[in-house]
């Protein structure tokens, strides 16, 4: 009885423990090139991400947050250091760690659904074409995009470009879900209205999310917890803000917040000069 | 290609009065307060000035006229060139000494080749419609084989960094060797005229499709294979997903090209080997010193030429399309 409450205990124990470093990456060194050419883009990043939590990473441009994102997704491998999983060390890409690309990336020859159908395809591919079409119509719809779906890419406008690569993404049905920029490329208003959209989506279907931003609002609007990365070369993790606003957040009441401009402060502090150390 | 080319359909038909599908859209979409516009301003007007009568009647419509004029021109033009360089070398011809014989000259002299094209006396006396259909059989079976070997062999050392450090270098001195410098070598390979003249298209077709393949392989945008890499893309998905179509204006490209130069060879390959072929048939008629049967034939292999150009340009705008 003991002996087993405790192994059960034990397993209980792991299982927090691996839930806690879902996403685990450990003591990562990335170096491109070699000799005068080589460049040390990340100098030992350590940073756990735990199950369902929503993280930020923040950062100048060039100061690596897209190789870090990179690195997760299994495009790149680390020079040293590791990165894992759900406690599986990544060695290539796949399927478990999908990514929204910052450019989109549709295939401009493939329709709405068929771009989102690529990924279904992927996922079941012992299931029979039509259980296929209705789950990749599931996720056009979950992006509202139904009545689009037969349109090419670039009959859409940038917003919708990248809510197909969202339902693409999500379609995938990831562990964990890698957002490159993915709002960088479209105009204020359509930036926020993605925004709100996608919280919603997230707020229905928690998947671990890792995001890169340079939009501090949009970090706090969106992170359970926000990184922010020192400048490149041999960029570390310089600071982790948390974000203890209540869920479901709307930006009215994220304008209520007490935490929310202190937040907003401090992380514009650290930007501005970082910023300022960058320049000179 | 990762410019944004895909939308050119939204602007310019706004702002014409006959907007078509997006003026309807746009009605669709908030059709009361359009609805309710029109009404006031029609109440507001006198009965007499509908708004049809503003419009222009379809036949002073400037857009429509403009385009008449455009069309119209484009037709004329070439015609005007045409009677033009007719005239031209009608002149030149009608001076003393002057072996060429001018145009008029031409189609008498060789209106029984123009009116008749399917007349066959014997293997050695058929109608210009044989002589040219045998050429393109010719160049159908060479440029076929280019076509599928030059893709094929395009996309491997597209794909394989090994077999490109292996094989351009050959490819790159084969490619520059003159069709007709192959016709020795295949004639005694082949023994016999007819492999060897479609050994000759072959040969010269393939160099630029593997080419241009191979670049279209290598210039697969890295934003399409990762996408490939992450949403598991691969074998027979990955090669008709992404790499075919990302690939597709550059094959397409050589194989323009590849027709083209094909059809330039044909007809020299054909005055060596001999047999039925528009090429011998020129060299034929030259050696009879028949000037306007020369001229007659010449004039259809250029046009063929061109009709064989414009085919694969229309098959590769069915293709190539991209917007992204």
């Amino acid at each position: 009885m003991d002996a087993a409450g405790k192994t059960g205990d034990a397993v209980k124990d792991r299982l927090a423990e691996n839930e806690a470093k879902f996403v685990d990456i450990s003591g990562v060194h990335k170096l491109f090139g070699s000799g005068k050419s080589r460049y040390h883009a990340l100098a030992g990043v350590d940073l756990r991400i735990a199950k369902g939590e929503f993280v930020s990473i923040i950062g100048h441009s060039g100061c690596g947050k897209s190789t870090l994102l990179n690195l997760v997704a299994g495009l790149y491998l680390p020079t040293t250091g590791s990165v894992a999983v759900n406690g599986k060390e990544v060695t290539e890409p796949g399927l478990d760690r999908a990514v929204v690309f910052q450019s989109h990336s549709l295939l401009p020859w493939l329709s709405v659904l068929d771009n989102v159908l690529v990924a279904v395809d992927s996922v079941y591919p012992e299931k029979s074409r039509e259980f296929r079409l209705e789950e990749a119509k599931k996720f056009v719809e979950m992006v509202h995009l139904t009545p689009h779906m037969n349109k090419k890419p670039g009959q859409l406008s940038g917003g919708m470009k990248q809510r197909v690569g969202i339902a693409r993404a999500f379609a995938a049905d990831p562990q964990v879900l890698l957002l490159d920029e993915p709002f960088g490329a479209l105009d204020a208003l359509t930036r926020g209205s993605m925004q709100d959209e996608l919280t919603t989506i997230w707020e229905s279907n928690r998947k671990t999310v890792m995001m890169i931003t340079h939009d501090v609002d949009e970090a706090v609007f969106l992170s359970d917890r926000i990184v922010l990365m020192s400048n490149g070369p041999a960029a570390v993790i310089a600071k982790v803000v948390e974000v203890p606003i209540p869920r479901p957040r709307t930006r009215e009441a994220l304008l209520e917040d007490s935490h929310y401009l202190e937040i907003r402060k401090e992380l514009l502090h650290y930007l501005i000069g970082t910023g300022h150390a960058a320049a000179a | 290609m990762i410019l944004n080319t895909g939308k050119p359909a939204a602007p310019a038909k706004g702002a014409s009065p006959v907007a078509g599908k997006n003026g309807h859209s746009i009605i669709n979409e908030r059709p009361k307060p359009m609805m309710a516009g029109l009404k006031t301003v029609e109440t507001k007007m006198k009965p007499k000035t509908a708004p049809a009568a503003k419009l222009p009647p379809p036949s002073e419509d400037p857009e429509r006229i403009a385009r008449a004029r455009e069309r119209a021109q484009t037709l004329i033009m070439p015609i005007l060139a045409i009677l033009f360089v007719g005239l031209f070398w009608e002149l030149y011809s009608s001076r003393d000494g002057v072996v060429l014989p001018g145009p008029i000259a031409t189609i008498k002299g060789s209106w029984n080749l123009i009116a008749h094209p399917w007349f066959d006396n014997g293997p050695n006396d058929k109608g210009l419609g044989w002589q040219l259909l045998s050429s393109l059989a010719r160049v159908g079976i060479g440029y076929s084989l280019a076509a599928v070997l030059g893709v094929l062999l395009g996309i491997i050392i597209g794909k394989s960094v090994m077999a490109f450090k292996a094989l351009d270098p050959i490819f790159q001195v084969l490619r520059t060797i003159p069709p007709l410098a192959w016709l020795p070598i295949s004639l005694a390979t082949f023994n016999k005229a007819d492999p060897s003249a479609i050994f000759v298209i072959f040969i010269t077709a393939i160099w630029p499709i593997i080419i241009n393949t191979s670049v279209g392989i290598l210039r697969i945008p890295a934003d399409y294979e990762n996408v490939a890499k992450v949403y598991q893309l691969r074998g027979s998905r990955y090669f008709f997903k992404v790499m075919l179509p990302s690939a597709a204006p550059y094959i397409f490209t050589g194989l323009r090209i590849a027709i083209g130069m094909a059809w330039l060879a044909i007809v020299a390959a054909e005055m060596l080997t001999g047999g039925v072929g528009i090429g011998f048939f020129i060299w034929d008629s030259w050696n009879s010193s028949r000037m306007s049967d020369i001229i007659v034939s010449v004039v259809y292999v250029g046009l063929i030429g061109l009709t064989l150009d414009r085919i694969v340009a229309k098959i590769a705008s069915l293709f190539g399309t991209r917007g992204d």
